[in-house]
């Protein structure tokens, strides 16, 4: 394909342009902040490193167009392997560093439990990322290019998640009694007030996922907290072998015929196809830099908080708010969500719990807030503040390179973005995280229910992207006098 | 705000999917191509970065050449002549 030259106006050096100008200034609204909480307090230094990790992440996710939704959908929506690219090579670096962190002893990483939740929920968290046009992640960094369809899909998820955690009703009576016989179990040993045989989603935890495990390939092979585990079992095994695999059949199935067309090879050699696996993964240099750039700062961001944690010698950052004199909102363990690594969806659950708590609905009657992640003001949610970072970052990427435009929604845009996302909360808390928190972060460390997501994912994908065709189709030929499609 | 594709030439083409997010721009776009002939030029309007992308690698894969290309201010305008 020939590419012409990009023709942008030059008329004032870039950086005195209107919109690096306002670049700045968001720049500079992060950096004034965070010397004010610094000022409030140092040890707000921890809440800070969420924050400009966010920043980063959301600078490089609009800078590679990085949408995980994009590398499931576009494969079969319009046959692309750009972004499943970019998330594999994504996976491998961010597998590599996080080997590095575990072998220091920095890890802040935990196993997600293994089970059937993971594939349904990722499968309609899948099926709702197709019509939304954004992962989590993705949702937010293109809030940052001013688009407010995103924000409504960021609003969806929050709120969706937060109804689906705590509310209680008819529909409790529809879960298995087994759940409910081993939640009543699980209620002799709990607080009282965590009402735990009450909404379906507490049943759902205490009965079926607290009878499950989590692990990483090194402790099902038998060499936990070795450096051979680490290395062959969580890191090799578990996220390289699958992403060269991975790799060679989107090459295979999406990128070989075309590539072997355009450079004329009818018989290639193994140096043909490797050359055709390189020209794939480098096609889209942004994506693969972001790529690259978001592995590494994944796992480094692990190895900061782990770093603080030590230094302060605590757990959980709840600890360091209680020290602080800083005492709403956190859960009967005096914890907040803090997971320690890039996470997405649980802190948007909060920002939506949050609010309703304000509103009067009690949400902190429920495991997911009561017992483990607490309902803190958002001004005190350190991973809230990193969605805010990616939204920030991103916007600073966007205005400096002239893509920051405002998008308000249409009725047809905002239906998709409140069903899809309403589709991607409900998804993320069956499987317990999201395309990041559920996939990007566990496969990398060693967690193989990640690949789990994946599948589940893809399936859901696959489906949404059948349905949003047909709807597409019977919306052109329903228009086609005005749209001529 | 509505997609709409318009024949504005002798095997010239537009399609404007302004306001619309992901996949829309590459779904329509991918349609769009689908319709016109080989060796004619589709002008896209779009204002969704991500999608930028996809098509770009759709024309790769397709063998069709972008022949010019406006980037400002959050607005793409792309003119795609089809292999």
């Amino acid at each position: 394909m020939n590419v012409a030259s990009t023709s942008i106006a030059t008329e004032a050096h870039w950086l005195l342009r209107k919109s690096s100008m306002q670049a700045m200034g968001v720049f500079l609204f992060v950096v004034l902040g965070s010397l004010w909480a610094l000022a409030q307090d140092t040890r707000f230094v921890y809440l800070l490193v969420y924050v400009w990790f966010g920043l980063a992440y959301g600078a490089l996710l609009q800078y590679g167009r990085f949408c995980m939704a994009s590398a499931v959908r576009d494969l079969f929506a319009v046959k692309v392997p750009r972004m499943a690219v970019g998330v594999m090579i994504a996976v491998a670096l961010y597998a590599v560093v996080a080997a590095i962190v575990s072998l220091a002893g920095f890890s802040t990483f935990h196993p997600n439990a293994m089970g059937w939740h993971i594939v349904i929920g990722a499968a309609i968290f899948g099926f709702g990322i197709v019509f939304t046009g954004g992962c989590a992640s993705g949702s937010l960094y293109k809030t940052g290019e001013g688009n407010m369809n995103s924000m409504l899909v960021i609003l969806a998820i929050s709120f969706s998640q937060a109804i689906v955690v705590s509310a209680s009703g008819w529909w409790d009576a529809l879960v298995p009694r087994s759940w409910l016989d081993a939640a009543a179990v699980q209620a002799q040993n709990m607080p009282a007030e965590l009402t735990i045989t009450k909404g379906w989603f507490d049943i759902f935890t205490a009965g079926y996922i607290w009878g499950l495990k989590g692990t990483t390939m090194a402790e099902i092979l038998g060499m936990a907290e070795t450096a051979r585990g680490i290395i062959l079992a969580n890191t090799l095994l578990t996220a390289i072998l699958p992403v060269v695999l991975i790799l060679v059949a989107l090459y295979v199935i999406y990128y070989r015929k075309g590539y072997l067309r355009r450079s004329g090879k009818a018989n290639p050699s193994l140096r043909d196809e490797l050359a055709g696996m390189w020209a794939m993964c480098t096609s889209s240099r942004n994506t693969a830099l972001a790529g690259i750039g978001l592995g590494i700062l994944a796992g480094l961001h692990m190895y900061v908080t782990g770093a603080l944690r030590e230094h302060y010698d605590i757990f959980n950052f709840g600890e360091l708010l209680v020290a602080m004199g800083y005492t709403n909102g956190l859960s009967i363990q005096d914890t907040v969500f803090d997971p320690g690594y890039w996470y997405i969806t649980t802190q948007e659950a909060q920002w939506g719990g949050w609010i309703m708590q304000k509103l009067g609905i009690n949400s902190m009657d429920s495991i997911f807030f009561g017992l483990d992640n607490g309902l803190p003001n958002p001004l005190l949610n350190a991973p809230g503040f990193m969605s805010i970072g990616i939204i920030l970052g991103a916007a600073i990427m966007a205005l400096f390179r002239r893509e920051f435009k405002w998008k308000l929604p249409s009725w047809e845009t905002a239906f998709f973005a409140i069903v899809g996302g309403t589709l991607m909360g409900l998804g993320a808390r069956l499987a317990m995280g999201c395309n990041i928190g559920a996939f990007f972060a566990t496969v990398t460390n060693g967690d193989p229910s990640g690949w789990i997501f994946l599948i589940g994912m893809t399936i859901g994908a696959y489906i949404g992207v059948k349905v949003f065709t047909w709807w597409m189709d019977w919306s052109t030929a329903r228009k086609a006098s005005e749209c001529g499609l | 705000m509505a997609m709409s594709f318009n024949k504005t030439g002798d095997h010239e083409w537009e399609l404007n999917v302004c306001g619309y997010t992901c996949p829309h721009p590459q779904m329509y776009t991918k349609k769009a191509l689908q319709k016109i002939e080989s060796g004619d030029v589709l002008s896209l309007k779009f204002d969704n970065p991500s999608s930028g992308e996809s098509i770009l690698a759709m024309c790769e894969a397709e063998g069709s050449d972008l022949i010019d290309r406006q980037d400002a201010g959050g607005s793409f305008v792309w003119k795609i002549r089809k292999a």
